[in-house]
């Protein structure tokens, strides 16, 4: 049974995820790479690992969501009604992407992988969240630092007008520079 | 289900990726592609976790950390998408190539 699931689970993951580059709507296309990464989260699933797996599945589905509203606003042909071609060096691409594929899969068989030590924690999620409290804690505290900082850093990257826009680079400006009046007119 | 035939998928939905961070013209889908080699280092961490060291947690950490980077990763590249478009009108890849040398 595992084994079935596990065959159809990673055929699922590289079928979508080789259509994500293949069909013509952004539409598809989105759903597509949703499609990949349940796969990706029921293989994480089937290893036990129930935690992260419903954190990929809820992360994933939110993000494609974001995504297409993205896809549809920046991208022509969004529903894929007409084909589309947007490829700059197909060919080396596609040898270098063989090529790393023959390389890793060259070392996945020849090197001798240890054998397996300990056994799976009852509840891995409670292994997970003490070691997350304990002794990797700093690299909890590390990734909620580079949140923030992501936060900032794409709202400053996003702003249309900032301040110094309004109100000049020394931000004395008597009146914010802005494209419509607002306000009571004071 | 072995060790091996997870890595092989790891690899293979790592080239994937590759393939269309590399020949993609479009900045978002080219994003796709970079999702895509993270979505084979989750499948590699979590393989290494459950057959070599299911006694510790180092495994499930670096999933945690991986799926942290995709999400910095799709909310700075779009970010950087809006900025650029803002700029110039521009969303293709070719058109920003001003640091090409």
């Amino acid at each position: 049974m595992e084994i079935v699931l596990f065959w159809v689970l990673a055929v699922a993951a590289v079928v979508f995820g080789f259509l994500v580059f293949r069909l013509n709507s952004m539409a598809q296309v989105t759903f597509a790479l949703l499609a990949s990464f349940l796969a990706v989260a029921g293989l994480v699933l089937l290893l036990g690992l129930g935690y992260l797996g419903a954190v990929i599945v809820l992360m994933m589905v939110i993000e494609m969501v974001v995504m297409a509203i993205f896809m549809i606003m920046y991208m022509m042909n969004p529903a894929g009604l007409m084909p589309m071609a947007m490829y700059h060096n197909k060919a080396g691409s596609m040898a270098i992407s063989v090529g790393t594929f023959v390389v890793l899969a060259a070392g996945i068989l020849l090197v001798d992988w240890p054998g397996r030590r300990g056994t799976p924690p009852p509840d891995p999620t409670v292994a997970l969240g003490e070691a997350l409290m304990g002794g990797q804690m700093l690299t909890m505290m590390t990734l909620g630092v580079v949140l923030f900082a992501t936060i900032v850093a794409t709202v400053v990257l996003a702003t249309d007008r900032g301040r110094y826009d309004r109100l000049g680079d020394d931000l004395r400006a008597r009146r914010a520079d802005d494209p419509a009046g607002g306000g009571v007119g004071r | 289900m072995t060790l091996e035939l997870f890595l092989l998928l790891a690899a293979g939905l790592f080239a994937i990726g590759l393939y269309g961070a590399l020949s993609q013209q479009s900045i978002v889908m080219l994003m796709m592609g970079l999702e895509l080699m993270l979505n084979g280092v989750i499948v590699a961490a979590a393989a290494f976790w459950y057959f070599v060291a299911p006694g510790g947690t180092d495994g499930q950490v670096l999933v945690v950390v991986v799926i942290t980077a995709m999400a910095v990763e799709m909310a700075v590249g779009f970010a950087v998408v809006t900025a650029l478009y803002r700029a110039r009108q521009v969303d293709m890849t070719d058109d920003a190539a001003d640091l090409k040398g």
